[in-house]
């Protein structure tokens, strides 16, 4: 591994309005980690993502392989290799399954009008190379989304599977980053211990770094190399699981103040 | 307020009973307005059924007929009312509340005959109290229309009740008959065109209407035909949605070129009024096309797709025209169209780059905006040295084809075929577009832009692609207008084009070709066009009230077009189409069923 960290987040600050959303937040994560942000509501987890997204304008600097991504709009982060899921499940709804996932393909593909309209060999070509590695994505997830579901409108999806899309509709962008927002909110301990396991495969098998918020702390501590907690817009706490769920202000700012004194 | 008083005097009267007397006063109220716009008076010279029927009165009874149907039709929820009506209630109600309708203008027929509103009712005439009371007196005018009412009431009550097989036979009757007498001219021009003249004479009168013996004889044997074809069609249609994959395409495409036969041998049956009327069809069909393009598939709800059906009129103009004031290039038309189309598109972009970057409500507004200024540019004394301000450019020659023959107003059969060949390239590029890379991204771009943009996609480019695309169209449409008409002056862009045009797209169904093109046909085939007329000429003084009058009933009853895309109408019934889905099975619940567990799925993938 060399020396850069793939995400450097420096120094990061957020305003809505007179409300700091975040401030002064450094944050890096290296090639290969698995990093899991946490901390109570309103601390600014999805915030973080909305600004490495570029979702909201931010203040600082995030460097991506050494590179800013300030300034940046929105799709091209993503083509620079920054993918993300939502944490109010936000699927194209009465797009199909695959169509979902073909369509977030397009910064990786190219053919325009000319192709379409003269229905050329390069075009034909792309078209089925964006349909095979979308099966191919969807099959990742085991029989759930493939076979029939293939042509369901993703409207009629369960909730678990529109979380699972909604993670696969990422991974066809084909990030280097990947950032989960709540992966198992809402599921059951059955699936939600699945979706654990494919969240370390995720890793293993395409390559992903990974930097997740969640709330349920089975699966922080099962998937995280490392643990970011923040509170309020401040990073409180920067370490493994043991450390960071001993630490007394990660205590205090969830169970209260005085908790730790007792 | 009116409402609220309405309301409370309704709250008195007996629940079954309420909605009787709240869908005959609607329908009282209902006729007196249509009445008093003028319709039925100015329409009674256009016949129906000769010596019974004429469309004005078609306008009137209409009401007492529907509101009969809408009472015979049970109230849903039926297990949850106390007492729920049965047939005899039914048929009651649907006499009473044609009865009331009815009354509306007996009511009328009174206030007609003794006072004087003229002032500010320019349609309360003598000639309507005469038309309501049919010639004979006041008193006979007020006791007559309760007595139709009351029968329509009944008629339409009844009707409800039938089974549906006699329903939908009458059903077919009725319109073929009210068909067959509004497509007179269109019928009598083909049929000349084959040499069966003796047939229309029997048919039709000879001042315009169907006689009695033809109606009669249309009614039975259109009768007889549903209640042999019925179903059959419906066998059809599943027959071929079951075939797999390959067979499917291949109908498909037979039933496509099928059309494009009868298409393309059609205008040789026909006379220069019918191939004009299909020629205006056509023209609106390549815009709504384009407009689908943008509306449709982009979802971008563009008001002022007008603009670029006048720029690509104005630079052909331009561009071909011996009389153009500065320039004069007197370019052959094809020639002239290539760079019209690359006008277009700087036009496209011109236009686009400003405002694609707004969203919803704003971006409309700001389209609306842009398709006046356009108009208004073409209009402006700085620019008339140019386009010739409000004296347009004039004396424009038609399209030359390879010298072999001239494309131009004076003979609307050419002008048929070029506006088809030109839709024919606009159905392929629509077609191919849906089905491609560009065509997901509108379709993601409509559903959630934001997320579509955090997908990847670059939505200015994507959609700015929607605005170019759809202004090539816009002005395919108006280099063939010119060619047409031989002339242009800014008053053929009103705002007025851009509704309609978009009107036919939402009444045809967004998003999908056929619906468009259906629209396209009914709409300006049937009423009109802005400036050209429909086979219902007598309506062009209401088509814009017909217009509106459709397009609310649509946004109630079936917002999602004649012929809708699934997409679309998914989008827009979602509520019930998940429950339909669920009521079927189909709906994904909880899959921890046998295949759950982390275990499966990885020994899978």
């Amino acid at each position: 591994m060399n020396g850069t960290p793939l995400l450097d987040i420096r120094n990061l600050t957020v305003e809505f309005g007179g409300l700091r959303a975040l401030d002064g937040v450094d944050i890096q994560v290296n090639e290969g980690e698995i990093v899991s942000v946490i901390g109570p509501n309103g601390a600014g987890k999805t915030t973080l993502f909305n600004a490495i997204t570029a979702s909201v304008e931010a203040d600082g600097e995030i460097l991506f392989e050494g590179e800013t991504l300030l300034g940046l709009d929105p799709n091209q982060v993503t083509s620079r290799g920054v993918a993300r899921t939502f944490q109010n499940v936000r699927l194209f709804a009465n797009m199909t399954v695959l169509e979902n996932v073909m369509v977030s393909q397009h910064c990786r593909t190219k053919q325009g009008t000319f192709g379409a309209l003269f229905y050329t060999k390069a075009f034909r070509q792309e078209e089925a190379e964006i349909r095979a590695r979308a099966e191919m994505i969807l099959a990742f997830f085991g029989t759930r989304l493939v076979g029939f579901r293939l042509d369901q409108p993703a409207a009629v999806l369960s909730y678990a599977n529109r979380r699972r899309l909604e993670i696969a509709r990422a991974m066809a962008t084909q990030p280097k980053l990947l950032l989960l927002d709540e992966p198992v909110a809402g599921m059951n301990p059955v699936e939600s211990a699945e979706l654990t396991g494919l969240i370390g495969r995720l890793r293993e098998e395409w390559g992903f770094t990974i930097v997740v918020i969640e709330h349920d702390m089975e699966v922080v501590r099962e998937v995280s190399d490392r643990v970011i907690v923040l509170d309020h817009g401040v990073m409180i706490a920067d370490g493994d699981y043991e450390e960071v769920s001993s630490d007394p202000r990660v205590i205090e700012a969830y169970l209260g103040h005085g908790a730790t004194t007792k | 307020m009116s409402a609220t008083v309405l309301n409370t005097v309704l709250r008195r009267i007996p629940g079954t009973w309420r909605r009787v007397v709240r869908l005959g006063a609607l329908g009282a109220v209902g006729q007196v307005f249509i009445s008093l716009s003028g319709m039925p008076v100015r329409l009674d010279v256009r016949e129906i059924i000769v010596p019974i029927l004429s469309l004005g009165y078609v306008t009137v009874l209409a009401v007492p007929l529907v509101l009969g149907v809408l009472l015979g039709r049970r109230p849903e929820h039926e297990e949850f009312l106390e007492n729920p009506p049965g047939r005899r209630d039914l048929v009651l109600g649907a006499i009473a509340g044609g009865l009331m309708g009815g009354g509306g203008l007996s009511v009328l027929a009174l206030l007609l005959a003794n006072f004087d509103l003229r002032d500010p009712l320019i349609n309360w005439s003598p000639q309507l109290l005469e038309f309501l009371s049919f010639g004979r007196g006041t008193a006979f005018g007020f006791g007559i229309w309760l007595v139709i009412g009351a029968g329509l009431g009944l008629v339409g009550g009844t009707l409800r009740l039938a089974s549906s097989r006699t329903q939908k036979v009458i059903m077919t009757m009725a319109l073929t008959v009210v068909g067959a007498a509004i497509l007179e001219s269109l019928v009598v021009d083909l049929v000349e065109g084959v040499s069966l003249e003796a047939l229309v004479e029997w048919m039709y009168a000879p001042r315009g209407g169907l006689t009695l013996v033809g109606a009669g004889v249309l009614a039975v044997v259109s009768g007889l035909l549903s209640l042999v074809g019925q179903g059959r069609v419906k066998n059809m249609q599943e027959r071929i949605q079951a075939m797999e994959g390959p067979r499917q395409t291949r109908v498909n495409l037979m039933l496509i070129a099928a059309v494009g036969v009868v298409l393309v041998i059609l205008p040789l049956l026909v006379g220069k009024l019918t191939n004009e009327l299909l020629a205006n069809i056509g023209l609106f069909v390549l815009l709504a096309l384009g407009l689908n393009i943008v509306v449709g598939l982009a979802g971008i709800l563009d008001l002022g797709y007008v603009a670029f059906f006048a720029v690509g009129s104005y630079s052909t103009a331009v561009l071909t025209a011996a009389t153009s004031p500065r320039i004069a290039p007197e370019f052959p038309w094809f020639v002239a169209l290539i760079i019209v189309i690359f006008i277009a598109i700087l036009v496209g972009l011109f236009i686009g780059a400003p405002v694609i970057r707004m969203r919803g409500d704003y971006l409309a507004i700001v389209t609306l905006g842009f398709g006046e200024i356009i108009r208004l540019l073409f209009l402006s004394d700085w620019l008339s040295g140019w386009f010739g301000g409000s004296q347009g450019i004039t004396a424009i020659d038609g399209v030359d084809v390879f010298g072999l023959l001239t494309v131009d107003g004076t003979n609307p059969r050419r002008v048929f075929y070029l506006v088809l060949f030109f839709c024919a390239i606009a159905i392929y590029i629509s077609w191919r577009l849906e089905r491609s890379r560009l065509g997901r991204a509108w379709m993601a771009v409509r559903e959630d832009e934001p997320v579509a943009e955090a997908m990847g996609i670059n939505t200015v480019n994507v959609k700015l692609m929607a605005f170019v695309v759809g202004a090539v169209l816009g002005s395919f449409g108006g280099a063939i207008f010119v060619a047409k008409v031989g002339s242009v002056f800014p008053t053929s862009f009103l705002i007025l084009v851009s509704i309609i045009i978009l009107v036919v797209v939402i009444f045809g169904g967004m998003g999908n070709i056929f619906g468009v093109i259906a629209g396209a046909v009914v709409l300006i085939g049937v009423l009109g066009g802005p400036k050209q007329p429909g086979l219902l000429v007598e309506f062009s003084e209401f088509k814009l009230l017909i217009y509106g009058a459709l397009l609310v009933w649509m946004m109630l009853a079936r917002p999602e077009g004649l012929i809708p895309s699934a997409r679309r109408s998914r989008e827009l019934h979602q509520e019930e189409f998940l429950q339909d889905a669920w009521l079927r099975g189909q709906i994904d619940t909880d899959d921890n069923g046998p295949d759950g567990g982390s275990g499966t799925a990885g020994a899978e993938a």
